[in-house]
């Protein structure tokens, strides 16, 4: 068991590194698509500032609050796509029939499909959610008790883990459907975007639905609400605050066995 | 003259026949468009909260151009896509010297796809989000007739600039080859002027002259501002002027940049 972790790890980071090598061999290339996912991300909290140009809240929240709500998505969705982005691909892999190159390799399918490509290039978008984390820590005005400080990290890894499963979902869907990798793009970015803004903007039904449903409230909204000390619009015991960690494992469970299904009922394409 | 024409409804069919193949790619779209309409809809009803009017707008406006927003990505193809980017393909590949001896402008050839490709997707990418949202939220629609007609034209010019803008970015293919830097760049203006991430309305004080002077404003804000009844009588001829401009601005200047880079082709090979 632990030979095949370190195994699979292994594999991980050397397929990993292979790739980083490959986007090193056109370094100007590499630069400016760097830059431009700092910037794509950027322009997301310029237009926010925008908002803020008209008012001084947003659902109760002030601008500091709300980037710090925004910078956790960030960084939460920008370490999950750096990891495993380019899963989605999978359905164009299925089409193409190269997934059954990768199923006779030794290694995992799962982490041959995940280092698949892998994009360094993506620390653009993290380090740009990085910064507006970062300025919104120091900008806020708030005792750092022990407690807050220790939530920090806690929000991030286990806003990872949530991001990853979903991925994966949205990626072993395609073992049925093989062309619609948009439909997971509304869950990744769609849940990313929707968790940059206090859940108190929408209907009760949809934060519920947030909790319980697709669990990204547990990405940020659950510990931010934590370390900003804002009551909860659902009025559920303090301890769903602490909750991510179980809503992590029991979606990461949901990711592996639909992951599992999917790869035993891929049949191959072509003649 | 009239074959010309008939050539060039040709090319648009097949372009609209072409793109409907993909019919569970059309659902899976119409479904994130439909989700991210939500999510913009709550957003920009918490900002008229605070602000009913800000921006001159009423919280149904802006609720409803959040759905136009929707409705006008994939048709103004925001996010680049569409006929242009077979050009920058083709000529990464240099199968564009078969493009350039066709005894038919490029130029035309290229507008009729992908005014093929935006009538495919308003009808299914632009349409099904829109009525959604329609039977989730109270919307604002054409106060007449005349004013469907003016939306309708808009979109048509809104689709003309949009695809100005992006033959000049693939024709960059023709000096770097690779033009996905570019159009990647290309894409991240198109997004923030176009008014997709916030309305141009809302911007503080010049900046929002500035960025409703730009060709980017084409794509949303002006059919929007038809759409919503904002702009009346004369100021109506003013906003489709506005894209006549820049339609015409940015075809000379792809007509000027084929017509170069025709003289740059070298076909390789044989």
């Amino acid at each position: 068991m632990v030979d095949r972790v370190a195994a699979n790890v292994c594999g991980y980071a050397l397929l990993a590194w292979m790739w980083i090598r490959v986007s090193m061999s056109y370094r100007t290339s590499f630069a400016l698509l760097t830059l431009g996912q700092f910037l794509i991300t950027g322009l997301d909290f310029v237009a926010i500032l925008v908002m803020f140009s008209n008012v001084d809240a947003l659902g109760g929240f002030s601008l500091t609050e709300i980037a710090f709500l925004y910078g956790g998505s960030a960084l939460c969705l920008g370490l999950a796509d750096l990891l495993l982005g380019n899963i989605e691909r999978l359905g164009q892999r299925i089409r193409l029939g190269t997934v059954d190159q990768m199923m006779v390799r030794p290694l995992s399918l799962y982490v041959q499909v995940c280092a698949d490509e892998f994009a360094l290039r993506r620390l653009g978008r993290i380090a740009q959610g990085g910064l507006v984390f970062g300025w919104s820590i120091y900008a806020l005005d708030l005792d750092w008790t022990a407690a807050r400080v220790a939530m920090v990290p806690y929000l991030l890894v286990f806003g990872t883990v949530i991001f990853l499963a979903i991925f994966t979902i949205g990626a072993a869907v395609q073992f049925w459907t093989a062309e619609s990798s948009e439909l997971a793009n509304a869950f990744t970015y769609g849940g990313s975007t929707l968790a940059q803004f206090p859940l108190t903007i929408y209907p009760t039904e949809a934060i519920k639905a947030l909790t319980f449903v697709v669990p990204i409230a547990f990405v940020n909204w659950y510990p931010s609400l934590f370390i900003l000390d804002k009551p909860d619009p659902l009025h559920l015991p303090t301890a769903t605050q602490f909750a991510a960690p179980v809503a992590a494992a029991l979606l990461s469970f949901v990711a592996a066995a639909v992951w599992r299904t999917g790869v035993r009922r891929y049949r191959s394409t072509g003649s | 003259m009239r074959s010309t024409v008939s050539l060039w409804f040709a090319v648009a069919h097949r372009s609209f026949r072409r793109y409907s193949t993909y019919r569970a790619a059309t659902f899976a779209g119409i479904f994130t468009n439909s989700v991210f309409g939500l999510i913009i809809s709550f957003t920009y009803i918490a900002v008229w909260k605070q602000n009913p009017t800000a921006g001159g707008y009423d919280v149904a406006d802006a609720v409803t151009y959040a759905w136009l927003g929707q409705a006008m990505i994939m048709t103004v193809a925001v996010w680049s896509g569409g006929a242009t980017d077979d050009l920058a393909a083709r000529i990464k590949t240099g199968d564009v010297a078969i493009d350039l001896y066709r005894p038919v402008s490029l130029l035309g050839w290229y507008l009729a796809s992908d005014l093929g490709r935006a009538g495919y997707h308003l009808l299914t990418r632009g349409l099904a989000p829109m009525i959604f949202g329609a039977l989730v939220f109270d919307l604002h629609y054409p106060a007449n007739a005349l004013v469907w007609v003016h939306f309708a034209v808009s979109v048509v010019l809104a689709v003309t600039v949009s695809f100005g803008v992006r033959m000049l970015v693939s024709a960059s293919a023709f000096w770097l080859l690779d033009d996905t830097g570019v159009k990647h760049l290309a894409a991240v203006f198109a997004m923030f002027f176009s008014g997709l991430a916030v309305p141009l309305v809302l911007f503080p004080g010049w900046t929002s002259d500035v960025a409703q002077a730009l060709p980017w404003a084409s794509y949303l804000q002006v059919p929007a501002d038809i759409w919503l009844g904002k702009d009346q009588g004369a100021d109506v001829l003013a906003a489709v002027g506005f894209q006549v401009l820049w339609t015409v601005v940015l075809l000379l200047a792809c007509h000027l940049v084929l017509a170069r880079a025709n003289r740059k082709v070298v076909v390789q090979g044989g």
